[in-house]
């Protein structure tokens, strides 16, 4: 049996960033707040890049816990947008040019998001990683998890629904 | 206005995030807050529709309930979120403001809880609710 020969390293690789940045990079909130996505295959990590203007607390000082609480549901959001397009993305069916622009592109809707702020933020970067603890065709249900210095020492996590966007059905 | 107001409004102000957003302090007192948030093309979270970005009206609810905190008669000083979840009933109209009303409904020694709802011109249907519970701390 013949199998497909897999295509050159910089070909994915070029494909899955310019998708990856047209959905981060066209949404204004998401530049306003600095947030940044790495990935590694399909894993993403946001990035919160540390600016004065997100501190809260100026006397300790502490990032401010409604940056936590976007920042979390940007994450959660986005890796969600990310896994639903992913297919796409890989068949070529979907253009970067087009994840934004588009008509047939429609982004999840949170429903409801709860933040557990477990630590003060302290003013240097902040990473977070979503996981989709179930996607429904309707409702899916995330978990985010964020930390600054030690993976392990968790400053936030948070949890949300979120109303799937439907496929425009077919006329005729 | 009485001191604990006026210390309330000055934090605020004070609050490089909450300047970032231009929130703008409407009403404070007595376990009471409300802030108001212009519309600016930095927040949207959708470009296709100009719909402002649920995390930047997150962030707008945390600084009203910690305002309405802060505010309390039995609130000694500070305040920080332990927990606070949102629920969107609705896309914000694109060029209207939006404003946050909180109210701090209990309070003990160490936990405040707060409710909030925010909504745009159209104030009979609600843009987002949200309660959460924050700390009390000393001034």
């Amino acid at each position: 049996m013949t199998r497909k020969r897999p295509e050159p390293m910089q070909v994915v690789k070029q494909r899955r960033d310019a998708a990856l940045n047209a959905l981060v990079s066209g949404v204004p909130y998401i530049r306003f707040l600095g947030i940044t996505f790495d990935r590694r295959g399909d894993e993403l990590t946001g990035v919160l890049n540390f600016d004065d203007k997100l501190i809260g607390n100026p006397f300790l000082p502490a990032i401010h816990g409604g940056v936590t609480a976007a920042f979390l549901e940007v994450t959660a959001v986005i890796t969600l947008s990310w896994s639903h397009l992913f297919e796409r993305i890989e068949s070529g069916d979907l253009a970067p040019e087009d994840i934004l622009n588009g008509e047939t592109v429609r982004f999840p809707k949170t429903i409801d998001f709860t933040i557990d702020y477990l630590r003060s933020g302290l003013p240097r970067d902040a990473y977070a990683r979503a996981t989709i603890s179930r996607a429904g065709r309707r409702y899916a249900s995330v978990r985010v998890e964020a930390w600054q210095d030690h993976h392990d020492k968790l400053y936030a996590q948070g949890s949300g629904h979120f109303l799937m966007p439907q496929d425009p059905t077919p006329a005729g | 206005m009485n001191d604990k107001a006026k210390f309330a409004r000055q934090f605020i102000q004070a609050i490089p995030h909450a300047k970032a957003l231009g929130l703008d302090l409407t009403h404070i007192g007595q376990g009471e807050a409300e802030i108001t948030m212009p519309y600016n093309a930095d927040l949207v979270g959708d470009p296709r529709t100009g719909v402002i970005h649920g995390g930047a009206v997150s962030a707008m609810m945390d600084t009203c309930c910690g305002a309405a905190v802060m505010s309390h008669p039995a609130a000694p000083g500070g305040t920080a979120t332990i927990d606070l979840r949102i629920d969107y009933m609705r896309a914000a109209t694109p060029g209207q403001s939006i404003t946050t009303r909180a109210t701090c409904y209990h309070i003990t020694r160490n936990v405040a809880f707060v409710r909030a709802v925010a909504t745009d011109d159209d104030t009979d249907r609600p843009v987002a609710t949200a309660a959460g519970s924050f700390t009390v701390e000393g001034r």
